[in-house]
């Protein structure tokens, strides 16, 4: 997509649009201005004169399973390494319908703006979103933005609601992991929290690597051409980390999982952060990576099809659930010993000791 | 207690009050306070613990205590395999 | 990363623990002072894969563990003060006072900002003149020289609104105190690899050969720490009660000469309340003399004192290796790490963290080992 004429157009803003004000959250002129001037190009929805803004979408769809998720997006910074609170915004969502074999259709958007919040970052976030969701090939069908006072909210919050349609062979559910499913896992972790802390001034580190944040349902549907419903469970490992993630599908399956520490994919500058900051890498977010649960005899097949697309080349296999320990996940050290992998408890603080 | 990990010390910036310098840790880059290690040059490995160094790694003595480490793996390699055969 | 992941190698540190295993004959207990070398142990599993009979005692090396009820209570009640920014290490925020936390106090409207450096903490004072900016000083000597520095920062920058409240430890008075205790079970101890690099080792050889206990200046990843285990019981087995130097690429005997006029000028000894034990003589550090001025706890005036309330919680035997966190009747059920009773169950590395994170229970060891040898 090209960069929005909104901007291109207008060189500099006057003092009225630099700034989004209350009154663009009237529901007057103002509102429809940064609607049609901001936020409707940025989404690549500009060229839809003519059709009228309804209150709702109609999604003609076909007769099959629809699957449908929200998310609200609070990331701090807006901006990162490797995406924007846009970006993600869709990521996320479009990645919670993948999660359940479906291939995302449409999107709804809602903005909270902060009074005050500058008009350009808001275009680029708009924008952002708009390429983001035509590069996974969703469509932004309905949305809705709100302005509140300064400190009601902390400059920008986005929801995403997304609808999908399942995969005709798709059934993978948190619930139906068994012992001997091979855990595969799609590529590398740590790389968003990671990317994420290295904003902090707090923490003062500056590092090359940028979030993974990107689109798995194409990664999913290639999975799940390999290996049909032999394709048990999928979960992507946002925040709480893999560490949670497995904890959650061991829970839900009511198996234990078993993870080989030393097949883990981790990119030495997320380990180094890890070092430095006292983190664990399992409780670290990701944003672009998944895990899979798939029978034994499908997951070659599924490891092969997973490694062919370009969002997981680096897939690999990382452990298996088994019948012991129930509802717990283990983890085998590179010595050889175990220990239980919990959930993160509360906030990831790093630490010096 | 006190972690701390090695860094390469990539540059080194004149005391404002206290010298500090560019560590590289496995592409991870942080400032950290030099004051404690005035001998520091670039390419040393400095320990960081909280932003600041509190040492230089001795690469002989790391280097020596490898090899013995090895050597003592390899004994038992040794006696592993006569205790097999 | 260089000099780190030569010293993690699965082969090696399997070939060590079958050395150790020929070696040593009888069971020997060691106690591990720092709680970062207690989470490599942990984390790895290294501590269940040690012959029988050598048993790891987790010793007091944790600062958030051992910093007193009563110096918790004092920084929520700063951070609490409107016109305060309390700075603190992230370990910290979770440690419960009396009745509640500094997470809670910053949930609560408190200004409380998580710090990497103490450096931080007074740039922080530097940017924002107008508010009184509160550091909560803890940690062992490996921070002592860091948390000097930040003092004669703020001094050179001509700060008046940066203060310190001080909770510093030593680490030979405590081993001294735990060498003292009639229970005390520990044959020998692996010395804390950092806290050397800062101090040097010469501060242990009057214990090792007062106590006739073997001391192994260690440093902290798996294969450091099998070896530290390996030469302490070559020690014990050939009964010598020396210290001897297993970090010798980051500790030299004397230490590091700068850090410690550092801590001297800025610090000075005193006896020192340690949480769950009690005051040790001579084992803590407190702001010298011409230093006062940042002291946190002279420029705000104290709130009545809560006492120290009776806890169920059984720290002090824990972190003298007395009792291990299994043998506690409130871990596990009422002390978990979201609803800590006491401090060893607040750090990551505090023992009873350590420990519930591994899964461990006094039925089973490690739940982990039963499992997965399929």
């Amino acid at each position: 997509m090209t960069a929005s004429p909104l901007f291109t157009a207008c060189p500099a803003p006057t003092a009225e649009t630099e700034h989004v004000l209350l009154g663009h959250g009237s529901g007057g002129r103002l509102s429809a201005e940064l609607l049609s001037e901001v936020i409707l190009p940025g989404f690549g929805l500009a060229g839809s004169a003519g059709r009228p803004l309804e209150d709702a979408a109609v999604l003609p769809l076909p007769t099959a399973e629809i699957v449908m998720s929200t998310d609200s997006f609070v990331v701090d910074p807006l901006f990162f390494p490797g995406g924007d609170i846009g970006s993600l915004a869709v990521h996320g969502t479009v990645n919670d319908l993948a999660m359940m074999g479906a291939v995302p259709v449409a999107l709804a958007v809602a903005f909270i703006v902060e009074e005050g919040f500058g008009m350009r970052e808001l275009g680029r976030i708009s924008q952002s979103l708009g390429r983001a969701a035509h590069a996974a090939g969703v469509k932004v069908v309905t949305g809705d933005t709100k302005v509140v006072g300064r400190g009601a909210a902390d400059r920008l919050f986005i929801t995403t609601t997304g609808l999908g349609v399942r995969m005709p062979l798709a059934r993978p559910s948190a619930g139906r992991v068994r012992p001997g499913d091979v855990l595969l896992l799609s590529g590398p972790i740590g790389l968003h929290g990671v990317t994420i802390l290295s904003t902090r001034d707090s923490l003062g580190f500056e590092t090359e690597i940028g979030s993974d944040s990107q689109p798995l349902h194409r990664v999913v549907a290639a999975a799940v051409a390999a290996g049909g419903d032999g394709v048990r469970a999928l979960r992507d490992p946002t925040r709480g980390g893999v560490a949670s993630a497995l904890n959650e599908l061991a829970a839900a399956s009511g198996v234990g999982v078993l993870v080989e520490e030393t097949a883990l994919p981790v990119p030495e500058p997320v380990s180094a952060a890890c070092d430095l900051l006292g983190l664990d890498v399992l409780h670290v977010a990701n944003e672009g990576c998944l895990l899979a649960f798939v029978a034994p005899d499908k997951a070659d097949a599924v490891l092969a099809a997973m490694r062919s697309r370009p969002e997981s080349p680096g897939a690999v296999r990382i452990g298996q659930a088994v019948a012991e320990h129930p509802r717990r996940v283990v983890v085998r050290t590179g010595i050889g010993a175990e220990r239980v992998l919990d959930m993160l408890v509360g906030e990831q603080l790093p630490r010096i000791c | 207690m006190c972690l701390a990990i090695p860094g390469r010390l990539e540059s080194v910036e004149p005391a404002d009050p206290f010298p500090t310098g560019t560590a590289d840790f496995g592409g991870i880059r942080k400032q950290v306070c030099l004051v404690f290690v005035p001998e520091a040059a670039i390419g040393d490995y400095v320990l960081v613990h909280v932003g600041f160094a509190i040492g230089v790694i001795d690469e002989a003595e790391a280097l020596r205590t490898l090899a013995v480490l090895r050597a003592m793996g390899d004994v038992v390699e040794t006696e592993l395999a006569g205790g097999v055969s | 990363m260089k000099y780190l992941d030569e010293y993690r190698d699965p082969a090696l540190a399997r070939r060590l623990l079958a050395e150790l295993g020929a070696v040593a004959t009888r069971p020997w207990r060691l106690m591990e002072v720092c709680g970062g070398q207690t989470h490599t142990l942990v984390r790895q599993g290294i501590d269940e894969l040690l012959p029988a009979g050598i048993r790891m005692i987790h010793g007091p090396g944790c600062p958030v563990c051992v910093t007193p009820v009563a110096v918790i209570d004092r920084a929520l009640e700063l951070a609490a003060t409107p016109d305060v920014v309390f700075t603190s290490f992230g370990d910290m925020l979770r440690v419960p006072g009396t009745s509640t936390s500094l997470l809670q106090v910053k949930a609560a409207g408190g200004d409380v900002r998580v710090v990497y450096s103490p450096a931080d903490a007074v740039r922080i004072a530097a940017a924002e003149p107008r508010r009184r900016v509160v550091f909560l000083a803890v940690g062992f000597e490996t921070t002592a020289p860091a948390n000097a520095a930040a003092v004669l920062l703020a001094e050179s920058l001509g700060l008046t609104n940066f203060s310190m409240l001080v909770s510093h430890v030593l680490v030979p008075p405590a081993i001294t105190a735990i060498l003292e205790d009639p229970e005390c079970l520990v044959d020998g101890f692996l010395a804390a690899g950092h806290v050397c690099s800062v101090m040097g080792y010469t501060e242990y050889e009057p214990i090792a050969a007062r106590y006739r206990v073997p001391l192994v200046v260690t440093g902290f990843e798996p294969l450091d720490l099998l070896e530290g285990i390996l030469m302490a019981v070559h020690q014990l087995e050939s009964g010598r009660h020396e210290v001897e130097n297993q970090y010798a690429r980051a500790v030299h005997r004397d230490g590091n000469q700068v850090a410690q006029e550092a801590i001297r000028r800025v610090f000075r000894v005193a006896d020192k309340e340690w949480r769950g034990i009690g005051s040790i003589p001579d084992s803590g550090l407190v702001l010298a003399d011409g230093y006062e001025r940042f002291d946190a706890a002279l420029w705000f005036p104290s709130g009545p004192r809560s006492p120290e309330s009776a806890s169920e919680c059984i720290a002090g035997q824990i972190l003298t290796g007395v009792k291990t966190p299994t043998d506690c009747p409130a871990y596990g059920t009422r002390c978990t790490p979201r609803h800590p009773l006491g401090a060893p169950m607040v750090s990551s590395e505090g023992t009873c963290a350590a420990f519930f994170s591994a899964g461990r229970t006094a039925a089973a060891p490690s739940p982990a080992l039963n499992a997965a040898t399929s």
